[in-house]
């Protein structure tokens, strides 16, 4: 089989020259590896964006949540050191950190400048939570603090976007599958076409054999055909699908999902795969239907 | 060359061929005569592999014709020129195309001095640029001939070859069939035309099979 891929690209143009043109046909069979590759080429820039999406949220979600202890500052060092103890024997956290004053004056520091007098400030002492996988009970975990330290506040911002990254997740699995669908979809068209063509050169066939053409020249006239219509016609679709991913408005880091659709860096070289691939599933989906329309024929 | 031993042939609602035992020897010319429908092509097809045989064993080549891969078909008949009645051509490729179209398929080069001699020789050197379905029944059947003959066969297999020409290009036909004949070649061919028999032998010494009741019989002198 590897044989036979590489002497098609061969100059092997004698094969190809016994089987009539045919050109309605090949004109349909171009059309539908275009669309192909173009539906091929959304599906696989859908796939990348909902994978960098759910990438970037898992990683927001193996970030950190927060707790605010607001005490009267005598009762503060009690209760931190309750909160702290308290999440230690908490299953699903990976570990807790007070914050000391360092920190958070520069976390302040965008908002009020350098010079705040953050020890003069009634300030609120935060607590750092590196979430483990599989993660706390919130709802647990809140009425355990607010029985044992009534001021502090779990702020579990990244929370509400795990039903996102699995969503995400899934429609990057979506994408891939439809990836998958259009390959079949392409393997099943070209057979059809394969056994048109085959049918309608039945009476060039038997010449070939009752001239002594061994099979493997027959179905290279034919799969040597399909092989590069479908290699033409998923070049130009690829070829307009990328033209228009790269038209599509540009959205800043925080934009919406939509205006994320597209490649990134070296993500545009996988959409020039496509071509080869419809040229190895024509390969194939020809040769098959060609060698079991021969097997009919002496 | 060609060896039939006790073969019988049945398409499916009973034997058409019965118990035939026959061997094209070298250099031999042999006609096969009898009624249409009596299985005058069948037994064609079983010299070429076109069928293999239901009952006993035909060996072409010294090789049980039911051993033979696709591939050996297709090596088998570059060594066997077929003429039907009805013959079939590329009809998109111009006539010297389909002549040299057997050494096309098997990938050897075309000499064209060889294929403008042997164009002359079947008459047809005019006509090498013309496209099939543009050629007449006689010019038909000399480019069948030629496209036959041009891989340098042992054997010729002609089905009813003059089935659609008239007299004088039988004969025409006929003349280059004996020529080969001279220079070597078996020859076999399928008539009902007993005239082109008797003409034949009177040019030289060719047999008469005859398939009657089954049987493909040698015929007697009675021709």
């Amino acid at each position: 089989m590897k044989n036979s891929f590489t002497a098609l690209l061969g100059a092997d143009r004698q094969a190809d020259r016994v089987v009539p043109p045919s050109g309605f046909t090949a004109q349909l069979t171009l059309f539908t590896a275009g669309a192909m590759a173009f539906l091929a080429v959304f599906a696989l820039a859908l796939s990348l964006a909902a994978g960098r999406l759910a990438d970037r949220w898992a990683s927001a979600l193996a970030g950190t949540a927060t707790i605010r202890i607001s005490a009267p500052p005598e009762q503060m060092d009690t209760q931190v050191a309750i909160v702290l103890s308290l999440l230690s024997t908490t299953p699903g956290i990976a570990s807790a950190r007070a914050m000391d004053a360092a920190e958070q004056r520069a976390l302040l520091e965008p908002w009020f400048g350098p010079d705040l007098p953050v020890d003069a400030l009634p300030l609120p002492r935060l607590i750092e939570i590196t979430e483990a996988n599989p993660g706390y009970d919130g709802t647990g975990l809140r009425q355990r603090l607010a029985a044992e330290a009534p001021g502090a506040v779990l702020d579990d911002h990244t929370r509400w976007r795990r039903p996102m990254a699995h969503a995400a997740e899934r429609l990057r699995l979506l994408g891939l599958l439809s990836l998958l669908l259009i390959a079949g979809a392409t393997g099943a068209m070209i057979t059809l076409a394969a056994n048109s063509a085959l049918a309608a050169n039945l009476s060039v066939i038997r010449v070939l054999r009752l001239v002594g053409a061994k099979d493997s020249y027959i179905v290279r006239a034919f799969v040597r055909r399909f092989t590069l219509r479908a290699l033409t016609g998923a070049s130009a679709g690829t070829v307009f699908a990328m033209i228009g991913v790269a038209l599509l408005p540009r959205a800043d880091e925080a934009g919406a999902f939509l205006t994320g659709l597209g490649f990134q860096g070296a993500g545009w070289l996988l959409p020039l795969l496509l071509p080869p691939l419809a040229a190895v599933v024509a390969f194939a989906a020809t040769r098959f239907a060609a060698f079991r329309t021969l097997k009919g024929l002496t | 060359m060609i060896l039939f031993e006790n073969v019988g042939y049945n398409y499916g609602g009973g034997e058409l061929l019965s118990d035939v035992a026959l061997r094209l020897a070298p250099g031999s010319f042999h006609f096969l005569t009898g009624p249409s429908g009596a299985g005058k092509t069948t037994f064609l097809k079983l010299a070429y592999a076109e069928l293999r045989p239901t009952a006993g064993q035909v060996t072409l080549f010294g090789r049980d014709a039911r051993t033979l891969a696709r591939d050996d078909v297709a090596l088998t008949r570059r060594r066997i020129g077929v003429v039907h009645q009805d013959c079939q051509f590329l009809d998109h490729l111009p006539l010297a195309t389909n002549v040299t179209l057997p050494l096309t398929v098997c990938g050897k080069p075309g000499n064209t001095q060889d294929l403008t001699a042997l164009l002359e020789w079947v008459g047809l050197g005019k006509l090498a640029d013309a496209l099939p379905p543009s050629l007449s029944g006689g010019e038909r059947q000399r480019a069948a001939l030629a496209r036959a003959v041009i891989m340098d066969p042992d054997v010729i297999l002609a089905d009813e070859p003059t089935g659609n020409l008239d007299w004088e290009m039988s004969l025409r036909l006929l003349t280059l069939l004996v020529e080969l004949n001279r220079m070597g070649k078996t020859i076999l061919v399928a008539t009902h035309d007993m005239n082109l028999i008797r003409q034949a032998k009177s040019q030289l010494a060719a047999r008469v099979l005859r398939i009657a009741n089954r049987r493909v019989q040698l015929a007697g002198a009675d021709l």
